[in-house]
């Protein structure tokens, strides 16, 4: 038989046949992921440690509970949600296209290469809202003067503490500058024209504040900020660059390279790394948003 | 059966390539299923349990417990099925797997170094440790008389 002749010619383990019956790419790429894994496990795993180490924790529900074109609606988990489907829907349409590639079916190929790559560029844009809500949109906290002020969520600061008494409110408002009283009363009011408001007294905008009934935090845990960014950046990088892979593979797909070539292994080299993505949001949809 | 497409020299026998799609839409429904779970319980945490004194710091541990079972459950089956893992032969597998089993130690050990770092700093709330050191000393003085 021909294979006896074959394995008498192959030297097993100085190259030439696969112990594990996979091609180097595709091993290399599992050895890439599980290193890659071991990074944003060790990010994950500092979060927690960090988490664990506080008195007090910002509750997620609180921060990301809002949804494009909800206006102020508390809507805790539903745009992560819609993130989380996304992502999972551009597995699958990964998946099928790997399917497609192991039948040699070029345009079965393309029409899922395009609709994965869809997959990502809609989940980073959901990502890129996200990143500008919590940016700019600003929460009034109580300072450790002992003022307010109005803060957005970024790395060096975030509203997210806990809620103080109405009371302990009214007394920080008696302290704090006169600008900053303006940026307050700015956020009850956003179509007030913010000179308008620079042009009333101290005690009034004091007073308008008191009147409007709003609440104010402690300034959060200075970590959340830094690890959510850090997290979610180096996640969203991730996607980034599986767009950019998925995108090499499509225009390769359909410039016919991998019919020349036989097989449609880049393929699944490239549906590996999408999957890992879609593997480490599982864990970060997990630790920032779900518990 | 020579039809199989051989992807590499290196490749001794190809996977014959899987019939048709259904396996990988169980796959999505049973991830999408999960992940619903996940979200109502998360829902129920954010709703009810979180700032509500009344329940007990156990049973919000034990939903978050539950969440993160869930949550490597769709691991599992992102690997197994989407990335084709299961498919491998049991030594690939055990390559990747055995290291991995690293998490089980790195998990454990940095949540309890938090924990424990939160207890001291509460204990002694900044000011420096104090030694005890009246007690033991007024003993060796009594054992030398």
């Amino acid at each position: 038989m021909s294979t006896v002749a074959a394995q008498q010619e192959t030297k097993w383990w100085s190259g030439g046949r696969s112990p594990f019956n996979a091609s180097y790419g595709k091993v290399m790429m599992w050895y890439f992921l599980m290193s890659d894994a071991f990074t944003f496990g060790a990010f994950l795993i500092s979060y927690g440690t960090i988490r664990f180490s506080q008195n007090f924790w910002t509750d997620p529900n609180k921060v990301f509970n809002s949804f494009p074109g909800f206006g102020h609606m508390d809507l805790p988990l539903a745009f992560v949600s819609l993130m989380t489907f996304i992502l999972i829907a551009s597995s699958v349409t990964m998946v099928l296209a790997v399917h497609e590639g192991h039948k040699m079916n070029k345009k079965g190929v393309e029409k899922y290469m395009l609709l994965t790559i869809v997959g990502g560029i809609a989940f980073l844009s959901c990502q890129a809202w996200e990143w500008t809500h919590l940016l700019t949109g600003e929460h009034i906290a109580l300072l450790n003067d002992g003022s307010l002020s109005v803060l957005p969520t970024t790395t060096r600061m975030n509203p997210w503490g806990d809620e103080i008494p109405h009371e302990a409110m009214l007394a920080a408002l008696k302290t704090t500058p006169q600008d900053q009283l303006v940026n307050i009363a700015s956020t009850i009011h956003h179509e007030g024209a913010s000179h308008n408001l620079a042009e009333m007294s101290n005690t009034q905008l004091v007073d308008m504040i008191s009147a409007a009934g709003i609440h104010a935090n402690h300034t959060g845990p200075i970590a959340f900020g830094g690890y959510f960014f850090g997290i979610t950046g180096f996640h969203g990088f991730h996607v980034l660059s599986g767009v950019v892979i998925n995108i090499i593979m499509y225009i390769k797909a359909k410039l016919s390279h991998f019919e020349q070539r036989g097989h449609y292994e880049m393929i699944e080299k490239a549906g590996l790394y999408w999957h890992f993505v879609d593997l480490v949001w599982v864990f970060v949809f997990l630790c920032f948003y779900l518990i | 059966m020579s039809e199989h497409i051989v992807t590499s020299p290196e490749i001794t026998f190809a996977h014959a390539p899987a019939e048709g799609t259904g396996r990988i839409w169980k796959i999505f429904w049973l991830l999408s299923f999960i992940t619903v779970i996940e979200l109502v319980l998360g829902f129920g945490l954010a709703k009810h349990w979180y700032g509500d004194p009344e329940t007990s710091h156990t049973a919000i541990l034990f939903v978050k417990g539950v969440i993160c079972i869930l949550s490597f459950a769709k691991a599992f089956y992102i690997v197994s099925v989407f990335m084709h893992l299961g498919d491998e032969i049991r030594n690939m597998i055990m390559t990747i797997v055995v290291p991995l089993c690293l998490f089980i130690w790195f998990i454990a050990a940095f949540l309890w170094d938090g924990n424990s770092w939160k207890t001291l700093r509460n204990r002694y709330n900044g000011k420096p440790a104090q030694i005890e050191k009246t007690i033991p000393a007024a003993k060796e003085k009594g054992a030398k008389d």
